[in-house]
């Protein structure tokens, strides 16, 4: 067979790799090559180097190493069965990609995934094995996210967290019942026992670190995970219950939510619409407010109509707030900031701003509305010195005050 | 009495400084004082006493670090508005805290126009290589919004300290010799480049990591207005990418 040229690979694997969502490269230590030596450094911000028409940020170099897989998750375009063209990179192609590309200002660092090829042992060696060399071989410091395989050995994920900033395993399916339909030679066991190894590694690194300054570092940036949002029959309430399991159990830094993306040559268990991009978006938003804004997962779930699923013509902040009326109005003069973090339209940069305030003057609507974006969306929810809004509405007319514009479909992720 | 402070320095902040420290020292009151726009004196100025450097004069630090950022603003109110501020400071009729107050507002936009400028050119410039005598050199044409290149040098030095490189924009270039930072003056438009080698394979990889089941060209463009795209190489298969979607 002639060999395939460096474009084409590139392409094949970028393609089969846009799957994944994330694309941070934030959050990881402080790193800089001022000494002269190696290339490049990180900081707490991530940087998003360009955008794609589909709005989402790229940061990384996401490519997987081969698509070739063995294999046969129905939801994946690189499953054993489908008839994609195949393509593998050499380490050293993957090497000088990032390399350059990163050289050129193009990216902050490689985020590396690949298909199973022969064994899962033998393909994590690869991925260990292309870090390795980025980060001894040319003093890389950019950022590195690998991809677990959870069957891998363990001393291969514990030299991949060595290299890396991040590693991720992704649970795939928001349920066990899920996963074992669609992706038959996966098991969720295996998936959890991984992320419970690595989180464990994480804690020990961290805390020898604390004692010892030259402590091996392992993956500081922690790990993620990514769940398919709508190839199952999985309800919000249960994603959002999943979600919150996967925090608390192992103390990851970010669940990703992928809508799942009609595939080519897909497979007939699934879905043909178009990918649920505002249930993704609405997921992402039930996330920030349990990490941002101390929403309990079971408050989020409140939000959640009778059929389980979050609405999708409002945010599930506004949506929580119209099920409990009685928490409002909330005087913005004397509220603490978890009751003002409950009022839809207050970020929490504007709570904060407006605690810093109110220490000093006595809010009016005016000073509120210089803090927020949008006066006209808070106002029926709050009191202020020279404000009192006229009894709640009822749900319906409430709703209308507060949507009249269309919800603006944003990507939060990045 | 108006006095005119010509704009020549005033961007430098420490030039500015002293000069705010001086006119709160003597006092002058916000609306006796004209900024920057260096014409001709209007026929009611009289030429106050000079002014006498005063270190006494101590500016909170939070309002400092702001200024620095709010000076690199290209806009013309930018010296009335942080006076107006620094005046108010002093005599006690504002703090640094309130935010809910309209010249804190209207500082704190101006920062974070700048800020935004400064994470975008980190995120937007686009080196290409040009092959030296001894070793490659990587340059870059950028235009920023605001005057932010010489502040924004260091974030390139630590990520590329052993590269040679150069960032040419209208106001100032910098170039870094793999050993230390220059200053040149800027360039008053794009000088031609030749395409690098890499932009081909950067533009495959942008086009193939597109998800068209995805588009959403709006939230594209929020994120990276079309004033930037010139100079960057992969923005040009974007027409493309959308036409071969629909």
């Amino acid at each position: 067979m002639p060999k395939m040229p460096l474009t084409d690979k590139l392409a094949i694997l970028a393609d089969a790799a846009k799957y994944d969502a994330s694309c941070a490269s934030s959050g990881t230590d402080k790193r800089t090559s001022k000494d002269g030596k190696g290339l490049g450094s990180t900081q707490g911000m991530g940087i998003c180097h360009a955008y794609a028409p589909d709005g989402r940020c790229i940061s990384l170099l996401k490519i997987l190493m081969t698509n070739s897989c063995i294999f046969d998750c129905h939801y994946c375009v690189n499953r054993k069965s489908s008839n994609v063209r195949r393509a593998r990179f050499t380490p050293e192609e993957v090497v000088t990609l990032t390399i350059e590309f990163y050289r050129r200002n193009y990216i902050e660092g490689l985020f590396l995934s690949s298909g199973i090829i022969r064994s899962s042992d033998y393909t994590m060696e690869q991925i260990v094995e292309i870090a390795r060399s980025l980060r001894e071989d040319h003093g890389f410091r950019g950022y590195i996210h690998l991809k677990t395989i959870p069957d891998a050995d363990p001393r291969l994920i514990e030299a991949a967290g060595r290299h890396a900033d991040r590693l991720s395993i992704n649970v795939e399916l928001p349920t066990e019942t899920g996963l074992a339909q669609l992706a038959p030679d996966k098991s969720s066991g295996r998936i959890e026992a991984a992320m419970g190894g690595i989180c464990e590694e994480i804690t020990a690194t961290k805390d020898a670190r604390k004692r010892f300054r030259s402590a091996p570092r392992f993956a500081p940036a922690g790990q993620s995970t990514q769940m398919i949002v709508g190839a199952d029959g999985a309800d919000d309430r249960q994603i959002i219950a999943r979600a919150n399991s996967l925090y608390t159990g192992y103390n990851l830094r970010r669940v990703y939510y992928s809508a799942f993306s009609p595939i080519p040559e897909a497979a007939s268990s699934l879905p043909r619409e178009k990918p649920p991009l505002m249930r993704e978006h609405r997921l992402y938003q039930s996330d920030w407010l349990m990490r941002f804004y101390g929403f309990a997962p079971e408050e989020v779930q409140q939000a959640a109509g009778a059929d389980g699923m979050l609405p999708l013509d409002m945010d599930p902040k506004l949506a929580w707030a119209l099920t409990f009326r009685d928490h409002f109005p909330v005087d913005v003069n004397r509220a603490a900031r978890e009751t003002l973090l409950r009022v839809p339209g207050l970020g929490v940069r504007a709570v904060d701003a407006l605690i810093r305030a109110r220490r000093h003057k006595t809010l009016r609507l005016e000073d509120v509305g210089r803090l927020t974006v949008s006066i006209r969306k808070i106002r029926p929810f709050i009191v202020a010195a020279d404000w009192r809004p006229v009894q709640l509405a009822d749900a319906q007319d409430l709703k209308m005050l507060v949507t009249r514009q269309r919800p603006a479909q944003l990507e939060l992720f990045g | 009495m108006i006095r005119h402070i010509p704009s020549a320095g005033l961007d430098d902040p420490e030039q500015w400084r002293g000069i705010v420290r001086s006119l709160l020292s003597a006092q002058v009151s916000p609306d006796l004082v004209t900024w920057g726009h260096d014409n001709t004196p209007g026929l009611f100025d009289t030429a106050p006493a000079p002014l006498a450097p005063d270190d006494a004069i101590r500016l909170p630090r939070s309002f400092v670090r702001l200024a620095e950022t709010v000076l690199m603003h290209r806009a013309d109110e930018r010296f009335d508005l942080l006076y107006r501020i620094a005046w108010r400071l002093r005599t006690g009729r504002l703090v640094m805290a309130d935010s809910s107050d309209a010249d804190m507002k209207d500082a704190h936009l101006l920062a974070k126009a700048v800020s935004r400028d400064i994470h975008k050119m980190r995120a937007f410039v686009r080196f290409r290589c040009i092959a030296g005598e001894e070793e490659p050199h990587y340059v870059s044409w950028f235009e920023p919004d605001h005057r932010i290149v010489r502040a924004n040098a260091a974030f390139f030095v630590n990520r590329f300290a052993a590269m040679r490189w150069s960032i040419l924009s209208p106001d100032l270039c910098i170039h870094w010799t793999g050993e230390q930072l220059m200053e040149s003056d800027g360039l008053p438009q794009r000088p031609n480049l030749d395409e690098d080698r890499f932009e081909g394979l950067w533009t495959r990889y942008y086009s193939a990591t597109f998800n068209p089941a995805r588009l959403n060209m709006r939230a594209m463009i929020k994120e990276m207005p079309r004033r930037y795209w010139a100079n960057m190489p992969e923005t040009q298969v974007i027409p493309a990418l959308i036409h071969q979607q629909s």
